[in-house]
């Protein structure tokens, strides 16, 4: 790892006048994906701003959606009652990122604002239409992912919270890469009194989007047999050592239908 | 440079470290205790794996200077005296290892799994035993140990 200066936040302010005074910061939420790139020199920040004591870990109910704040940590949205009440889905969610080291440490603002392309955090927001609060604005899930490792995301913004509206029904199935359990594969599915919302991470080729038609097939026949073999297309998704783009669509079909099946 | 001050295995410690050094570095260079192992340094394989504020950390993804005051407990740090932690104990009787490089993850993982549900089911400490990597490939004997611990600890 580069040499660099470390600096704890004491509230996002702070945090916000720390960065603005350092040449090329980065903020440290969990550090499970910025702490391996420091280590394999891929980053050179000159300093990391701590945002584990701005205060950004309380998760609360307002009705019709769930608050989650940034630092809040895997382990934490997992265990969570609330959260088990209102979305079991997320709780699920949570639950499976990585291992339970990471999910000890790893947090939710952390994975939105890195918004890899096979995080799991990104479909439960823009299968929810969630929206992501900063210090300045709020920012909806359509208007917050733009593109691989990219958000909307201004210099210096820092995300506070992030809600996620409660759906009627939703689950998250991935399939996940055995040796890095990165999602090859995952969908969410969130059935809404107005409609159903489909996001799927870890095959696109510019990260999470929705998938317009399993939305249209589920609001159509909400059941897993709406999804026949060869509705999801592969233009458009990742190739890699891990998976085709033929396989990863044909991941998504199957995927869907277990998500369907599990929302009961 | 940071100063900073934590407790590990109890005692009270406090040192200048470069700001970024990594928890495993600091543990087994400047605090001597070599018994957290690095493995793969690339946050998959849970060798290094010891408890911060209790919870499962893998110490080679974090900085010490993030740990201003954290409580940090290694596998030099479990036993009593000479007598064993049921974990370590369990492991011995059960043959849970074959090389060793693994063991001190895999007990510092163990113990955090068995404190937070002592009923686990086989697929559970499977699960939950998923950050940890054991090359010799032998798992079936720390999955028995854990279980036998489980029982122990008071499951």
């Amino acid at each position: 790892m580069y040499s660099t200066k470390y600096v704890k936040a004491k509230d996002i302010d702070d945090a916000a006048t720390i960065m603005a005074s350092a040449e090329d910061g980065k903020f440290l939420a969990g550090g499970m994906t910025l702490i391996p790139t420091l280590k394999q020199r891929l980053a050179n920040p000159d300093c990391l701003v701590d945002l584990s004591a701005c205060g950004l870990s309380a998760i609360n109910d307002d009705g019709s959606s769930i608050r989650i704040g940034a630092m809040t940590r895997h382990v934490d949205v997992a265990e969570s009652a609330l959260v088990q009440k209102a979305i079991p889905a997320i709780a699920d969610l949570a639950g499976h990122i990585g291992d339970r080291q990471v999910r000890n440490h790893g947090t939710i603002g952390g994975s939105l604002a890195n918004n890899d392309p096979a995080a799991c955090y990104p479909a439960a927001l823009l299968a929810l239409g969630g929206t992501v609060h900063t210090q300045n604005r709020s920012i909806t899930a359509e208007d917050y992912f733009d593109g691989m490792f990219e958000t909307t995301l201004e210099e210096g913004e820092i995300i506070r919270e992030v809600s996620l509206p409660k759906p009627e029904k939703a689950a998250y199935v991935k399939f996940p890469n055995p040796a890095s359990r990165y999602a090859m594969v995952g969908v969410f599915v969130a059935k809404f009194a107005d409609g159903v919302r489909v996001a799927v991470t870890g095959a696109g080729e510019d990260g999470v989007f929705r998938a317009s038609d399993l939305e249209a097939a589920l609001d159509a026949n909400f059941s897993a047999d709406a999804i026949a073999d060869g509705t999801v297309s592969a233009d458009g998704l990742m190739s890699d050592i891990h998976a085709s783009a033929e396989y990863r669509a044909h991941l998504i079909g199957e995927m869907t239908r277990r998500a369907v099946k599990a929302c009961g | 440079m940071q100063t900073i001050t934590m407790k590990v295995n109890g005692v009270s410690t406090s040192c200048d470290v470069p700001d970024n050094t990594l928890l495993v570095s600091f543990l087994r260079e400047t605090m001597g205790l070599t018994g957290t192992h690095i493995g793969c340094d690339t946050s998959q394989c849970g060798a290094c794996v010891v408890h911060v504020n209790g919870k499962s950390t893998k110490s080679c993804t974090i900085l010490a200077a993030q740990l201003e005051g954290a409580e940090v407990t290694t596998i030099e740090g479990i036993a009593n005296g000479d007598e064993l932690h049921p974990m370590q104990q369990a492991f011995h009787e059960n043959h849970g290892l074959q090389c060793g490089f693994c063991t001190p993850g895999m007990v510092m993982s163990a113990i955090e799994l068995v404190e937070k549900n002592k009923n686990l089911s086989e697929r559970e400490i499977r699960e939950g035993l998923e950050g940890n990597i054991c090359r010799c490939t032998g798992y079936h004997n720390i999955v028995k140990s854990v279980q036998d611990a489980a029982g122990k600890m008071g499951g």
